[in-house]
């Protein structure tokens, strides 16, 4: 099912959460809203929901306005960032509540109940658990039975809130691998909320990247890393070094504008050389060199300006060069994405 | 009761829409809350005053002059100058030792401590009176060294300390095991002696937590009446509390004078109200600080 | 003490505050209590029984447990009610209402027996009117029930009131996105949350109902197999120098009291069990 917000905007007292904010998310895509905190991707989330009501603007699910219907009504699955187990009750309970409070026509046999709920605990491989209660899991275990639970009632829409922002970084690194492919395997068009951008690029069809209150930009996940619509995005989606002003990196002083400009580059696109091998390079001191894991990160300072910057090379790149503290070098950015000064971050 | 225990931080919890009650229910239920609370609460409150100022200033300003009256005022004062000191001390003392440590046996002497809580005023008086009564186990031996304890003051304070024993304790146990010790840990790293790390650290954590327990004991303390009543002997000018006093009064069916001394407590009981209600607040805020 | 002394804790003034607490608490409770179980000690059964199981006693462990159980019923009841209106609700006055909940503990028992009795009484404030409907409060079991309601009001309130502000918000979110009702959600999702909560309210104020004496006996009448408590009973017998009797009747209610203890203290364990 497709989810259309047209115009929403939402305000909590004095402070803007949503302006003026429409989106599209196509039926079965996994969509996820990124941004950070105070952004409004959970406010978003929670009017999709209709634990929110907009101030302004509709939702419509597959072209039906919801903007009204109350949140029993919208048949949305929706985990929660602390996933609000129900603790008095034991996991099988916990994944059933949904059926056995359907009205007593539409309730399921006790049978039936029973089948769907194994099935799902099949599904989020933790069969042997049902009779645990929640405080006897781990926040990985107890993650997906908030999930199973969600999809007990067979949801439309399947709404995520920092689904794995209370897990440690192992647990949370297979977590999305499983969510990629539970996604896969059941096609419910989902959206999810995060401010990780790892996390969003990793498991997103499309990913929205929110600030503000608004839209920044909409995309696939290497639309939005390869073609950062604004500052913001950039900056948000990575590591990044900025060049200020006319004349001091190559893209920079090339580029015809009128106004001051700001040439942003990602720490790994930046060359580092000994010789002056092409004319777009410029001088810079080393300050600090630090091997992290796989990498090596070189801290940098500008002839010029003085001006930081940091660099990161491959350790195979790095034990060639060989970089010594206070050696002069050659920095030369692969690729420069150019805002005009006036943008904030 | 034990505020410590339950009073985290409270959330702002932000209700969305549909998740509350309609809005007759709402009104529905805070109507009768206020009803119930008015009339068990309210009304009782109010007929203590109206009662006792029923035949004017003058008969209610008599009635406090009157001389056992003035003796009853001066021996709930008394006991409660011993008991409450008494029971802040042991407090103070025993939630050091029990919530900055670990021991066996913790929980049962939590227990132990908050049993006079659960016995009945009445068996509270008794047991003395079974120690130190006449025919008690310390009452020949008493007796013998012409000592009074039962049916005199001493009795009366002994009581009071028992039925007002846990009270400093049970607030700041809980309020010091959610402090935890690791404030005390940094003093002592850092040179505090172990006095020094009490006065300069923990007392000043804890402070607005002792004074909501000094002021539940006090409370108890003046108004006790089932224990004090049994050891009493109820001798006019004497043996009387504040609270014996008035059932005296309220007996010989002088009621103006019964209900002008028990507006005394009952003012007590308002002024016990109020500080206990920024204690409270405080408790939360020497928690929240955390 | 040094046995005890299971961590190193660099703390210091275990040994000290530990013993202080034990010695205090034995000379203060301890060795008294200890006085009152020797004493039934040397009564013998027949005594004993006779003392615990006359009459008299027995109708007056059946009103004060009666209404004692009545009473603690109607706070929990109402408990729940306060509890739920004053975490959940704004009105005006609230906060004064809420500061209101603890008078009966702040209110010395004598002064509450004695209001109660009046307002209570044929011509009193309540009683005027309940009389009119032949409803006698004052003087009669139902005083009883009045007093030992408004004694045990707090306990409900206050062992329900941090359990729901504590209440995260998403979990009734959860069960309305799961489809859940208002009721269902507060039958099947709150309320068991409450329930080990309400069930220690019902017991702390059932155990202060059952061996409350000055609020109680200005109202109740004190007509021995009608509306007399056994803690009155303890004194009438105190009053005629017969130490065993009360001494026997007061070990019944001791026992009582450490029963209540040591449910109200499981019940607390068992609250915790689903916490995190």
């Amino acid at each position: 099912m497709s989810i259309k917000i047209g115009s929403v905007s939402k305000n909590f007292g004095q402070f803007a959460a949503l302006k003026d904010v429409s989106l599209t998310v196509p039926s079965g895509e996994l969509v996820a809203l990124l941004g950070p905190s105070g952004s409004g991707k959970t406010t978003l989330l929670r009017i999709i929901a209709g634990l929110e009501a907009p101030d302004q603007g509709q939702i419509f699910f597959d072209g039906v306005e919801t903007t009204n219907s109350h949140v029993r009504e919208r048949q949305v699955g929706f985990v929660f960032q602390h996933y609000a187990l129900f603790r008095h009750m034991t996991v099988f309970d916990n994944i059933a509540f949904g059926l056995t409070v359907k009205p007593r026509r539409e309730r399921p046999g006790k049978a039936q109940i029973r089948e769907k709920v194994f099935e799902l605990l099949k599904l989020i491989q933790l069969e042997q658990l049902a009779d645990r209660y929640p405080a006897q899991l781990s926040g990985g275990q107890r993650q997906r039975v908030a999930l199973a639970r969600a999809l007990a009632v067979a949801p439309k829409v399947l709404l995520l809130d920092e689904p794995f922002g209370a897990l440690d970084a192992k647990v949370r690194a297979e977590l999305r691998r499983w969510l990629r492919r539970l996604h896969d395997e059941i096609h419910v068009t989902s959206v999810f909320v995060t401010h990780d951008q790892e996390e969003a690029l990793e498991v997103a069809d499309r990913i929205v990247v929110m600030n503000q209150g608004q839209i920044e930009q909409e995309g696939t996940p290497t639309q939005v890393y390869d073609h950062p619509a604004t500052p913001f995005v950039f900056s948000f989606l990575g590591n990044v070094n900025l060049f200020h002003g006319r004349g001091t990196a190559g893209e920079v002083q090339a580029a015809v504008e009128p106004v001051p400009a700001v040439g942003y580059v990602r720490s790994h696109d930046i060359e580092v050389e000994r010789q002056l091998s092409d004319p777009t390079a410029v001088r810079a001191t080393v300050r600090y060199v630090q091997t992290v894991g796989p990498l090596v990160r070189v801290e940098l300072a500008l002839a010029d300006t003085g001006a930081a910057l940091e660099a990161e090379l491959s350790r195979e790149v790095a034990d060639r060069l060989d970089l010594q503290v206070g050696e002069e070098v050659y920095v030369r950015p692969r690729k420069v994405t150019v805002f005009a000064e006036d943008y904030q971050i | 009761m034990h505020v410590a225990g339950g009073l985290k931080k409270t959330k702002s919890t932000k209700q969305g829409r549909g998740l509350g009650e309609p809005a007759l229910v709402r009104w529905l239920l805070i109507a009768v809350t206020i009803g119930f609370l008015a009339l068990f609460l309210l009304v009782p409150l109010a007929a203590v005053f109206s009662q006792a100022l029923e035949k004017g200033w003058e008969t209610y300003l008599a009635a406090l002059h009157e001389p056992d009256t003035l003796a009853a005022i001066k021996l709930t004062l008394l006991t409660a100058t011993i008991s409450v000191p008494l029971n802040l001390v042991f407090g103070v003392v025993a939630a050091w030792g029990i919530a900055k440590f670990d021991f066996p046996g913790k929980s049962f002497l939590i227990t132990l401590i908050d049993l006079p809580f659960s016995v009945s005023p009445v068996v509270s008086g008794l047991i003395y009176v079974l120690l130190f009564g006449l025919q008690g186990w310390l009452g020949p031996w008493l007796q013998a060294h012409d000592l009074k304890i039962i049916f005199a003051v001493p009795g009366i304070v002994l009581a009071t300390i028992f039925v007002t024993f846990p009270f400093v304790a049970r607030e700041l146990i809980p309020l010091m095991e959610a402090q935890g010790r690791e404030e005390e840990e940094a003093a002592l790293t850092l040179g505090a002696s172990g006095l020094q790390t009490f006065l300069r650290v923990t007392l000043p954590n804890i402070k607005w937590g002792i004074l909501y327990g000094v002021i539940l004991c006090n409370a108890r303390a003046m108004g006790e009446f089932g224990a004090v009543s049994v050891v009493s002997g109820h001798v006019r000018g004497s043996t009387n509390t504040i609270p014996l006093q008035v059932e005296i009064l309220y007996n010989e069916y002088n009621f103006a004078a019964a209900f002008a001394v028990a507006s005394l407590l009952a003012l007590l009981a308002l002024v016990t109200l109020v500080v206990k209600t920024v204690a409270e607040w405080k408790v939360r805020q020497e928690l929240a600080n955390n | 003490m040094s046995r005890f002394r299971k961590t190193h804790s660099v703390l210091p003034g275990f040994g000290p505050a530990l013993g202080y607490t034990i010695f205090y608490l034995s000379i203060i409770v301890l060795i008294p209590l200890s006085a009152l179980v020797f004493k039934s000690a040397t009564l013998t059964w027949p005594q004993f029984l006779a003392a615990v199981a006359s009459p008299r006693v027995v109708a007056s462990y059946r009103v004060t447990f009666g209404a004692a159980l009545l009473a603690a019923g109607i706070n929990a009841l109402f408990g729940v009610l306060v509890a739920w209106v004053l975490v959940r609700y704004r009105f005006a006055g609230k906060r004064l209402f809420d500061a209101l909940v603890d008078l009966p503990f702040a209110l010395p028992t004598a002064v509450a027996g004695i209001t109660l009795a009046t307002v209570y009484s044929n011509n009193g404030w309540i009683g005027r009117h309940l009389e009119a409907h032949g409803i006698k409060v004052a003087f009669t079991p139902l005083g009883i029930l009045v007093a030992m309601t408004f004694i045990g009001l707090p306990f409900v309130v206050r062992t329900v009131q941090p359990v729901l502000e504590e209440l995260d918000a998403e979990i009734e979110e959860a069960a309305a996105c799961l489809g859940a009702n208002r009721f269902q959600t507060f039958w099947r999702v709150l309320f068991p949350t409450m329930l080990p909560a309400v069930l220690t309210g019902f017991a702390l104020a059932f155990a202060r109902a059952v061996g409350e004496y000055g609020s109680v006996i200005f109202i109740a009448g004190n007509m021995p197999m009608v509306s007399e408590i056994t803690p009155l009973l303890i004194i009438t017998k105190l009053e005629q120098y017969d130490y065993a009797g009360a001494t026997a009747i007061a070990s019944v209610m001791l026992v009582v009291s450490f029963f209540l203890l040591l449910t109200i203290n499981l019940l607390q364990k068992w609250s915790r069990r689903f916490a995190e």
